[in-house]
């Protein structure tokens, strides 16, 4: 964690994020500003899940429900014309720490397989609550009359402002993804991943080290949502499918489980291939299945750790 | 007489039909190395468990500084003072001798809540850190990962992280076990720097160890008591003798 090939390759990646509006200016694609800031939210939707995952051993197979209660917030406040983002995105973080708290008790009391199965069913709970929100779009989802306000002090009704806002979010979760981690909670998370009835008997109650790992992990996600309302305009039950919790795992396990920076290398390479090989064929998925498998049996610690564990034997 | 430190009355535990802990009872005298001993499937580890916390009792009562702690978790009883190590080493394997310790020290000094502050560079934790694994002789050895270190080493981390608990008393699952005769050496001059500081309940298989350690010594057979006695009691008791016959390590 932190040696020089990693950092290097995440600095190239942020300056490269930082120059995607302007070559998407003077290549006249917009579509590329789209993409990115996609990738980026994304990004720290995988970010958060990382802290439970990667740093306390909990596989969340319902992590995008809290993307889609941030989203849903955003969504469902711009439809009583409560636009502000200062309340908006608050209430967003909030109100996905509330869901984060409810299941987190129930799914934190199994482990194993059987938490998998309960955050997978929680989560699909809250993909059936959107579908059965007619007042909200129900199945067809709700347009964003009007994206989050900040008045005078930033507008992102501007893309190019919006995508600034977005990686500035993702360059703030990492640092605040890195101090966390590296703090004495985050020291009792990875003991406990590590080894939990020894961290008992040292004297850790270990559940609620793990609760507010999925609390923060969630209101984190919940803020990605409300950045992801944002950059689609819209909102719909779509983002709460347990399809999108397993984007969000793959993400995690492609970049590097457990490793910083990982996630968003994850999430940036997801995206970039369901792009590419989605243009070569409709089967997309073909290819990008056996190349997953490959990354996991070939590449333990994901891209990232391949890659910058290739530099260090080089170098 | 010494004051008692963990007093075990009546206490029962089975599992399906058979009996692990079989109406025990026994006493600890406060900074007394008090040994464990017996034939494999004894009930010595589920004694040791159900002290510690990690499985509740069927019946009985464990005192500990004549606190009832029959009901209570496993941390809790942890931040009472009761620090126990494993018989299968239990470390965490991807942190550093010294990262291991300091989790220890950490649980004891009760602010586990800070999500800011690298806790690798927070003092509060690394020095009584240090000080524990000087203890056990490990301080040359605290960048390296647990994973990487000697069977021997980590049974020594694994004392320095249960010393480093601060604890009153200290529940030791065969320290000894899978040592070489050096390493054994090592953790019996270990374990005898400790005696007085620290009361010790020890669960041992190596016999020169218990008989040169031991203030007092319970054998147990079956999950019950059938003796308890000084070294020399025991090592005179016809039954005891008769538990162990054909064992060679007691006959020397």
């Amino acid at each position: 964690m932190g040696n020089r090939a990693q950092i290097l390759i995440v600095g190239t990646i942020f300056l490269g994020l930082a120059l995607v509006p302007l070559f998407a200016e003077l290549t006249q694609t917009p579509f590329y500003l789209d993409l990115a800031r996609r990738m980026m939210i994304l990004a720290i939707g995988a970010l958060s899940l990382n802290l439970i995952m990667g740093y306390g051993g909990l596989i969340s197979f319902g992590h995008a429900a809290y993307i889609g209660i941030g989203a849903y917030t955003v969504g469902i406040c711009a439809e009583h014309e409560l636009v502000s983002g200062f309340i908006q995105w608050p209430l967003a973080i909030l109100v996905s720490g509330v869901f984060a708290i409810i299941f987190g008790l129930i799914s934190l009391r199994t482990r194993g397989v059987y938490f998998i199965m309960i955050t997978l069913a929680l989560a699909q709970m809250m993909y059936f609550l959107g579908v059965s929100l007619d007042r909200y779009g129900g199945d067809d989802g709700l347009p964003l009359i009007e994206r989050s306000n900040f008045g005078a002090l930033v507008d992102i009704s501007n893309n190019v402002t919006l995508y600034f806002i977005v990686l500035g979010a993702l360059v703030l979760s990492l640092f605040f993804c890195k101090r966390l981690i590296n703090s004495r909670f985050g020291m009792v998370l990875q003991g406990t991943r590590s080894n939990e009835t020894r961290m008992k008997t040292i004297g850790f109650p270990t559940l609620r080290y793990q609760l507010t790992a999925f609390v923060i992990a969630g209101m984190m996600a919940g803020f990605a949502g409300a950045l992801l309302a944002n950059h689609t305009d819209f909102i719909n039950p779509d983002m709460m499918h347990w399809t999108r919790s397993g984007d969000l795992i793959i993400m995690v396990l492609l970049g590097g489980m457990g490793s910083l920076a990982g996630p968003v290398v994850g999430a940036l390479a997801f995206i970039l291939l369901e792009e590419l090989l989605s243009g070569v064929t409709e089967y997309w998925q073909l290819i990008f299945g056996p190349f997953l498998i490959l990354v996991v049996l070939f590449a333990r610690g994901g891209l990232l750790g391949f890659f910058a564990d290739k530099e260090q034997r080089d170098g | 007489m010494a004051e008692i430190v963990l007093q075990v009355s009546d206490l029962c535990k089975s599992f399906g039909g058979v009996l692990a802990t079989d109406h025990l009872d026994l006493g600890v005298e406060r900074g007394s190395i008090h040994a464990v001993i017996g034939p494999n499937g004894a009930g010595k580890t589920t004694l040791i468990n159900q002290l510690s916390g990690l499985l509740t009792s069927d019946g009985g009562k464990i005192q500990f500084n004549r606190n009832d702690i029959t009901k209570l978790s496993a941390p809790i009883r942890a931040k009472m003072g009761l620090a126990r190590t494993f018989q299968i080493t239990s470390v965490f394997g991807e942190f550093t001798a010294l990262e291991n310790v300091s989790l220890a020290v950490q649980a004891h000094d009760g602010h586990s809540f800070k999500l800011w502050h690298d806790a690798r560079r927070d003092k509060a934790l690394t020095g009584p850190a240090l000080e524990a694994l000087t203890i056990v002789g490990l301080e040359k050895r605290q960048s390296i990962k647990a994973s990487l270190m000697s069977h021997g080493e980590r049974r020594q981390l694994e004392i320095a992280m249960a010393l480093a608990t601060k604890p009153k008393m200290l529940l030791l699952d065969e320290p000894m076990a899978g040592m070489g005769p050096e390493e054994s050496n090592r953790m019996v001059s270990i374990l005898s720097e400790l005696k007085g500081t620290v009361t010790i309940l020890l669960i041992e298989h190596d016999m020169g160890a218990v008989f040169s350690l031991a203030d007092k010594i319970t054998v147990l057979v079956y999950g019950g008591e059938i003796a308890t006695g000084t070294p020399d009691q025991i090592r005179a008791n016809p039954e005891v003798r008769s538990a162990y016959l054909g064992d060679e390590d007691f006959e020397s």
